[in-house]
């Protein structure tokens, strides 16, 4: 009788409803189109990141750090110390700017006037890189009659990293607890103490993963210095007016066009020197954050 | 004795918002200067700038001419609706593509993975938003325009061509509106998978056990439940999406086929973008001696300016009203 019973059990299904095919195959489908396209995501990003290391690696040799581009053919020292010249000058620029910015939106930024700057602080994030690098080009290169170079270039880069900076510095800040202001304050320290000695110690590693990703974001760039800091052959000269400075992303775009193999292999160095760049400052910047958070 | 002058104290919150202030006033500087450099242009095209197809800087070796007190070369004339069409339309593909991959992408990171697969999947699709525009431009020169030219667009046009007419011939080389648009679909899709992903984890667990004990299965709880709770979040993320793709300028300069004065026939069809324009178009502009050239390249600018900034604007109060300051 209990051994016929459980028979009966396992014929009858044990669930009390049964779920509608229709529903369990619309179901898969979602699932498969989910990993699908989550694939096809990674797919296309390792498929870039391989195919410029694969082009670019063999195209490196010493030639590349030690001389300066001639013509198509040569090295691109100029353009290399171009490049990381033009982001220092700008981070040295857009870092104390961004980082006060940041400070005021976080402690001061409640009433109205924060409001309309954070809301135009977005805005600003999202004006086109070549709107900025048109504008450096009016008003740098022709108006104060700069010509093409590094000045003009540096500040296009900063007033592109400036919002980043700005936001990312405030976020960083928002998070550190009320109760350390109260104890400052309470201790008689004024603001700028406050500031400089509790809240930017204890949000600086939040605001340098901003700074790098900024960073990361300027070294990439073209469109902003195409026509503020034009091009040379030759190693930056130290000086911030009226000499244009080579810069990576430049070969890239411009010697890819030739037809000639020499400017593609150097195109193809600056694609792997870039790249390489752009993600060690962003899995720097992740690693950082991750750590600081634990 | 003598007076010792009490110093002048300014509160140091004053300085900060000095500088904060910049910001807002970067902005204000920057359509101020484009205002005043495109005027020329602005008073001499008038209307007919964003409606006619003609961007012809003149006889170049002519003398220039007085028109309405502008100078300008004989026979010049700006009229930029190509760019615009262009700039739409590139746009509006890679939205298409990248709002349903995009979201699908999202959803697995946050359902289909935890721990640290899902840290090292959302890393890896954030990273595509790292990889330099030129780079884009450089894989979609050399890897995506061969690829597309010689299976993908033949495919389409045998498949999808047969139904509807902006999928038919002719297929060009590669280059053109399906191709920009997929790069910038690519360049774009981080933004939309890693503002849903972060919304789908942060959901009331809440929501999901009411959903699951109704007899609902994890993927329904998500599209009957979840997502349509994120609309609003998902309406903004793909404007700024949109507003992103609009100022584009490496990757599609190199792979937009850079099409002058005409409009698309098809999706295959090559294109410009303002942005891409103002890139590939300043060298030759230099050369009108009258500067009018440049102005009319300010106005595009100006243009592309004021575009972005009131998509921005729109994207930013959308999500602000939804609680989402992202």
């Amino acid at each position: 009788m209990n051994g016929n019973h459980r028979m009966m059990a396992s014929k009858t299904p044990t669930r009390s409803f049964v779920i509608n095919p229709m529903r369990r195959l619309v179901d898969a489908l979602s699932w498969g189109l989910a990993a699908l396209s989550f694939a096809l995501l990674i797919f296309a990003l390792l498929h870039i990141l391989v195919y410029v290391f694969m082009k670019g690696y063999p195209a490196l040799n010493l030639k590349i750090f030690t001389e300066d581009t001639q013509g198509i053919a040569g090295g691109l020292r100029n353009a290399l110390i171009g490049s990381i010249v033009l982001s220092a000058f700008a981070l040295l620029m857009a870092v104390p700017i961004g980082v006060s910015a940041g400070v005021y939106l976080s402690e001061h930024g409640a009433g109205w006037a924060g409001k309309i700057s954070r809301f135009l602080s977005d805005v600003l994030v999202g004006v086109p890189s070549i709107v900025l690098g048109y504008f450096g080009y009016i008003v740098m290169v022709i108006g104060f009659g700069w010509k093409f170079s590094l000045l003009a270039g540096a500040i296009t880069l900063a007033i592109l990293m400036l919002p980043y900076i700005a936001r990312t510095s405030e976020m960083a800040l928002r998070a550190v607890p009320q109760t350390l202001r109260e104890a400052a304050y309470g201790l008689g320290c004024p603001e700028w103490r406050l500031v400089l000695r509790v809240l930017l110690p204890a949000a600086r590693i939040p605001i340098l993963t901003g700074i790098l990703m900024a960073l990361a974001i300027a070294l990439g760039e073209t469109a902003p210095l195409l026509y503020t800091a034009g091009w040379s052959n030759y190693l930056w000269t130290g000086h911030f007016t009226h000499e244009g400075v080579g810069y990576l992303t430049y070969v890239i775009w411009s010697f890819i066009g030739e037809p000639y193999q020499s400017a593609h292999q150097l195109a193809y160095a600056a694609a792997f020197l870039i790249t390489l760049m752009v993600l060690l400052i962003n899995i720097s910047a992740r690693v950082l954050l991750l750590k600081w958070r634990r | 004795m003598r007076k010792v002058m009490p110093p002048i104290r300014v509160p140091f919150s004053w300085g900060l918002g000095a500088v904060a202030a910049l910001l807002p006033l970067s902005l204000a500087v920057i359509i101020i200067f484009l205002l005043q450099a495109a005027w020329p242009a602005i008073a001499f095209n008038g209307w007919g700038f964003l409606i006619h197809n003609s961007w012809n800087l003149g006889n170049m070796y002519a003398d220039p001419m007085t028109v309405r007190g502008i100078e300008v070369l004989p026979r010049a004339n700006y009229g930029v609706l190509f760019l615009i069409v262009g700039t739409v339309l590139t746009s509006l593909i890679a939205l298409a593509l990248a709002l349903p991959i995009g979201i699908y992408a999202a959803i697995f990171l946050a359902e289909g993975l935890r721990g640290w697969p899902r840290m090292v999947g959302s890393f890896l699709v954030e990273l595509l938003a790292a990889v330099p525009s030129v780079v884009y431009g450089l894989w979609g020169y050399l890897v995506l325009i061969p690829f597309l030219g010689k299976y993908l667009f033949p495919w389409l046009a045998h498949t999808l061509g047969v139904v509807l007419p902006i999928f038919r011939g002719p297929l060009g080389s590669g280059y053109g509106l399906l191709t920009a648009g997929i790069v910038l679909a690519l360049m774009v899709v981080p933004l939309i998978t890693a503002s849903l992903r972060d919304a789908i984890v942060a959901t009331p667990l809440a929501l999901r056990e009411a959903g699951m004990s109704m007899g609902a299965s994890r993927m329904e709880v998500m599209r009957r439940i979840i997502l349509p709770g994120q609309k609003p979040l998902l309406v903004g993320v793909a404007i700024l999406a949109l507003g992103r793709a609009l100022g584009e300028t490496m990757a599609v300069l190199m792979v937009s086929g850079n099409a002058l004065n005409s409009l698309p026939t098809n999706i295959y069809d090559s294109v410009s973008t303002m942005a891409s324009f103002i890139a590939s178009q300043l060298d030759s502009a230099m050369q009108d001696p009258t500067g009018m050239a440049v102005h009319a390249l300010a106005e595009v600018a100006l243009l592309l300016m004021l575009i972005s900034i009131l998509v921005n604007a729109i994207a930013r109060g959308l999500l602000w009203l939804s609680g989402n300051r992202a």
